[in-house]
């Protein structure tokens, strides 16, 4: 790693002040950024810990809304949301390793945008809100490619708002190296219709299937996805699977998932 | 350089470190604590998993000034009082659930971690839990049938040793 300072405030207004400086960058839990900065892909002069900021740490579950503070880790929302969330404390649960769900956060899952990450197609697949220290951002315009989203430089994700849905599921088909997901798929049905986000697939990072939730609003089961399929041509592409097998997998896990949900 | 306080195995420590001193190097080369590996420094082998705060981490993941006024525990701090092996260490002895012994610290700290939250694992919860601990000596097997001795669990319907 280069050199870099390190600074942990304890208020988001702190937080944002250390953000200002030149090349300053904001560190979750660190799963990624660390490794990250191992291989010496990143220099930032300064590294702004959010972990230490009481109101990033927050979980709370309002009548069918569930509000995710940006610095509660994997195993935490695995464990809040079990009972009202089930779907996404079942994904949650499922990032990585249980040493880097009890370090990893969702505000640095979703601030950093892997193209195989799972928390994307939950936020995507539930319509979140991403809120920040300065507005909300609707998931629909949150997610702009890979590792590229709406946020400013020093914008810090405070919470995450997820609208608890009528059923909902994520399968997600592991790459078998590195235990992301080659292709994963995040189904949920609300009374204002259902929404299918897939991760992992496309050159662009998660995606709605828009093409599958009309479907699905029509009839919620696996054989309403029967002879649908996405485009191979924006599909990654590589020794793991082709662009080909990827846009079959899209299809498999929507169609388990739909299935999973009931 | 700055200075970081914590707890390591109940006793206090600190030392002067930089911003990018890893809680792994921290342990190993400031405090002299060489139980907890380093494998890959990738964060994919487990080998230095440590438990902060009661929770496991990857050390070698892990700033460490994000454990200032922390609890960590480390493999030194495993065996009882007396000097003996602990449940788990001894499990690992009694069914030959190491071989080379490298990823062993990382190994017996996330079976501790698990035992403490779940105390009579299942074999399928057991091979889950160590998803980010790899082994490359002993396939595994052995290693989870002590973790399930570790855990007061009948092993003889386990096969092969």
């Amino acid at each position: 790693m280069y050199e870099f300072e390190f600074e942990k405030p304890s208020t988001v207004a702190e937080a944002v002040a250390a953000l200002a400086d030149e090349d300053a960058q904001a560190l979750g839990g660190g799963q990624t950024l660390i490794p990250t900065l191992k291989q010496r892909l990143a220099m930032p002069s300064k590294l702004v810990s959010l972990t230490a900021i009481p109101q990033l740490k927050e979980l709370s579950d309002n009548g069918g809304m569930l509000t995710i503070g940006g610095a509660v880790t994997h195993a935490e929302v695995a464990e809040a949301a079990a009972a009202s969330y089930p779907a996404l404390a079942d994904l949650a649960g499922h990032i990585g390793d249980p040493a880097v769900r009890n370090r990893g956060t969702i505000g640095g899952s979703l601030a950093n945008n892997d193209p195989a990450a799972c928390y994307p197609a939950a936020a995507l697949g539930s319509g979140a809100t991403i809120v920040t220290n300065t507005r909300e951002i609707p998931s629909d315009e949150y997610f702009q490619g890979l590792f590229d989203t709406a946020l400013n430089e020093g914008e810090i994700i405070t919470a995450v708002r997820f609208p608890v849905p009528e059923k909902a599921n994520y399968q997600k088909f592991l790459q078998p190296a590195s235990r992301f997901a080659l292709v994963g798929v995040f189904v949920a049905k609300y009374a204002a219709g259902v929404r299918v986000a897939v991760t992992g697939a496309s050159e662009e990072g998660v995606f709605r299937w828009r093409e599958a939730e009309a479907a699905l609003d029509a009839s919620f089961a696996p054989d309403a996805l029967d002879g649908l399929s996405v485009d191979a041509g924006g599909m990654i592409g590589d020794l793991h699977g082709s662009k080909e097998y990827r846009a079959h997998l899209v299809g498999v896990m929507a169609k388990r998932a739909v299935a999973a949900a009931g | 350089m700055a200075k970081v306080s914590m707890t390591v195995n109940g006793k206090a420590a600190s030392g002067d470190v930089e911003g990018r001193t890893l809680l792994s190097s921290f342990l190993r080369d400031s405090l002299g604590l060489t139980g907890t590996h380093v494998g890959c420094d990738t964060s994919q082998c487990g080998a230095c998993v440590v438990h902060v705060d009661g929770k496991a981490v990857k050390a070698c993941t892990m700033l460490a000034l994000e454990a200032e006024g922390a609890e960590v525990a480390t493999i030194e701090g495993q065996a009882n009082a007396d000097g003996s092996l602990n449940n788990i260490q001894q499990a690992f002895q009694d069914h030959h659930g190491l071989q080379c012994g490298f990823c062993t610290p990382g190994m017996v700290m996330s079976a501790a971690a698990l035992l403490k939250d779940n105390p009579k694992p299942t074999e399928a919860e057991i091979r889950d839990y160590l998803e980010g601990n790899l082994c490359r000596c002993t396939g595994y097997h052995n290693i989870v049938k002590a973790i399930m001795a570790a855990s007061g669990q009948d092993v003889s319907s386990i096969a092969a040793e």
